[in-house]
């Protein structure tokens, strides 16, 4: 009689786990959560949460875990920690977040070798998609903005001369790498390049553009790891007179991000940058994404495109989940899963190009103008349908291989 | 005016500016640790109060930035008495290792305090119209802020100068650095001086932080991320020593904004570099002392 029981119960444990099968999808989320970046971690971390909360449903029964780890500040380092942790001891199925460019590269021959894929929501330096099979970026390459910028900046904006002016780190250099190659290609010249510091801790930005101002060129083109130092760039800039002097601030959309854009004030109008995503941009389901934030979040948070980044990115999570019915133990398979993976996401139609796991979108010029409800917004200028990570297609350095 | 002489007054101005708001921001720190030896590592969370003060102050309340600028040094210094009275004072015996805890400990708590009450997105503040735009001068224009700054700087320096230099408390506090045994056998209350110049010290910090939102904008991470450059000042300078941060301030001020404009590709290097030429030959900094 006993062991009838004994087979029931077994019988029926059997039963139970064949019938529900449901799979709980373990996602590490590394985000910077503390420092003078900790901002862009929030901007990310409301997006992943907002997806999730909205869109549990599309993959039931199965279920996704955020675990979430500080990624500490842009150099690599502790990023690389706490990955490799969230491998090993927390045993994620995948990685996803990463606001740095030293963090992805730092992390890069860990998931590899780990085999977990690695979805980058902004990182931009160009080529870190070449250094691990099992990097996906939903984000940008500095070429997206920066190349394009180059062509835009020489024949509509009217720049002759340019002056560059870059955070000292990979992302810096490749930003304005983009532009100088788009721009002289262009026919314009490049008059100084100027690296402002490390990206730790906001530097003093008066006396490079001081210099900058003092050399007369037609623009420049700044490239800043947005957050903390997007507002310290308007002020410096502001505070100097540049615009008044005929020095015209462009750079990619980082310079303006839609959280801080509305306490940059006066000194921001004008500003044009090139990018995939204002708050501003028109589509249906900006429009939508927007009100589900500010349900969420109070109408004075606002998305950037970082959280844009990060909602698509964890939309092409949620599709791999589904497409693989929760069975994502092979990381390969959930990158080929991902691969010409394509949606209409608040950026617009974006794609994962099959080829180097790199984002295909539209890149809008954007202008910051006063909007008639005394908000400062954006204005289109132009639009670029379908932009690749031009660095990659013209195989230029780092690149090439 | 040829263009050298152009740049080199850029320089000076620039370089002024920025020395006042190291000097503001530092002094009390000098100060502080001259007199007692104390470590105090939270002193760049006072100055983080002092700017979410202003940035309240002014954002919500509507108030003008420079009142909130005294209010926020006011209230910080104030309450600044509550934690050397009822923490700091019980530390003042104990090792270096120990005081370092407890202050880095209670600017990591400032840390998640207003990151709790502000979030960490970094705040900026309304100027008043006459500090906005540039001053020309013919030749060159210049920020008014920065103006506002080296005036303000100038000012706060005489009136510490005079206050050290030609009261009665001054003297007391000069003489309890030099030799605070002495002080105390010659009846001179060393506990409640420092309590004094203890308040005075972060309310000065709390207006450098206030200063400082228009120069680096304002987020929970100010406690800690400039407080290795408060610290070199100080270092440089020597402790206890008024004009020693002083000098200390303009020469790093100047000399960091000289290199910024002359030579950007060094970075941040001259700061360092600076700081290890004066610690190699006066290890204990201009006037500290040896």
């Amino acid at each position: 009689m006993k062991l009838m029981k004994y087979l029931g119960a077994a019988a029926l444990a059997l039963a139970v786990t064949g019938t529900a099968n449901a799979e709980n999808v373990k996602i590490g989320v590394v985000l910077p959560f503390s420092g003078a970046n900790a901002d862009l971690g929030q901007q990310m971390d409301k997006a992943f949460d907002l997806y999730v909360k909205l869109h549990a449903k599309d993959i039931a029964p199965n279920t996704v875990e955020l675990i979430k780890r500080d990624e500490g500040p842009p150099t690599g380092a502790q990023a690389k920690t706490v990955a490799t942790e969230l491998i090993t001891n927390d045993k994620v199925n995948m990685l996803a977040g990463f606001s740095f460019s030293p963090s992805s590269i730092a992390l890069a021959p860990v998931v590899t070798q780990a085999k977990i894929p690695m979805v980058i929501s902004n990182a931009g330096t160009a080529w870190i998609t070449n250094l691990s099979p099992y990097i996906v970026r939903l984000s940008f390459s500095m070429w997206h903005h920066g190349y394009p910028m180059g062509a835009f900046a020489y024949d509509k904006i009217g720049c002759k001369t340019a002056a560059l002016a870059y955070t000292d780190f990979p992302p810096g250099k490749d930003s304005t790498e983009a532009f100088k190659t788009g721009f002289e290609k262009a026919g314009g010249k490049i008059v100084d390049s100027v690296p402002l510091g490390s990206p730790v801790q906001v530097p003093d930005f008066t006396p490079y553009f001081q210099k900058i101002k003092d050399e007369k060129p037609d623009c420049m083109y700044v490239f800043i790891p947005s957050g903390a130092h997007a507002t310290g760039v308007t002020k410096a800039y502001g505070e100097l007179g540049m615009r008044k002097a005929g020095v015209k601030l462009i750079g990619p959309m980082d310079l303006i991000p839609d959280n801080k854009l509305q306490d940059m004030g006066d000194a921001a109008i004008g500003t044009i940058v090139m990018g995939n995503y204002a708050v501003d941009l028109e589509n249906a389901e900006n429009k939508a994404f927007n009100e589900e934030w500010h349900k969420a979040y109070g109408k004075d948070s606002y998305p950037d495109f970082m959280s844009a980044a990060a909602w698509d990115s964890m939309h092409a999570i949620f599709d791999a989940i589904k497409k693989l019915n929760g069975k994502v133990d092979d990381g390969a398979k959930v990158v080929d899963a991902m691969k010409g993976w394509s949606t209409n996401g608040p950026r617009g139609h974006v794609m994962i190009d099959a080829d180097t796991r790199d984002i295909v979108q539209d890149e809008h010029a954007m202008e910051v103008i006063r909007k008639p409800d005394g908000k400062l917004g954006i204005k289109v200028l132009g639009t670029t349908k379908a932009v690749k990570d031009e660095c990659k297609v013209q195989k230029i350095g780092r690149c090439a291989s | 005016m040829p263009h050298f002489a152009i740049i080199a007054v850029s320089i000076l101005f620039d370089g002024l500016a920025y020395a006042m708001f190291l000097f503001i921001t530092s002094v009390g720190l000098s100060v502080t640790m001259g007199l007692m030896g104390f470590v105090n590592l939270a002193h760049g969370a006072f100055a983080m109060a002092g700017g979410y003060i202003v940035v309240s102050l002014t954002r919500n309340l509507g108030i003008g930035f420079v009142p909130s600028l005294a209010v926020a040094a006011v209230t910080v210094g104030a309450v600044s008495v509550v934690f050397e009275r009822g923490l700091y004072r019980r530390l003042y015996k104990a090792t270096d290792l120990e005081q370092v805890l407890l202050t880095i400990g209670l600017a990591f708590m400032a840390i998640a305090t207003a990151t709790y009450l502000y979030g960490p997105i970094p705040k900026s503040v309304p100027l008043p119209e006459w500090l906005q735009g540039d001053i020309n001068l013919g030749f060159r224009s210049f920020p008014s802020y920065r103006a506002f700054l080296i005036v303000l700087g100038v000012v706060l320096v005489t009136v510490l100068w005079y206050a050290f230099e030609r009261t009665n408390i001054g003297a007391k506090i000069r003489a309890a650095v030099d030799n605070r045994r002495m002080a105390e056998s010659v009846g001179i209350n060393v506990d409640l001086l420092f309590t004094l110049t203890f308040a005075v010290g972060s309310g000065l910090a709390a207006l450098g932080g206030g200063l400082a939102i228009q120069l680096f904008g304002l987020s929970p991470s100010f406690a800690v991320l400039y407080l290795v450059l408060f610290l070199i000042v100080v270092a440089v300078g020597g402790l206890g020593s008024l004009k020693g941060t002083l000098m200390a301030a303009l020469v790093i001020g100047i000399i960091d904004t000289g290199g910024k404009y002359l030579l950007a590709e060094a970075g941040g290097f001259f700061i360092y570099a600076i700081t290890v030429v004066v610690l190699l030959i006066k290890p204990a900094g201009f006037y500290g002392r040896e």
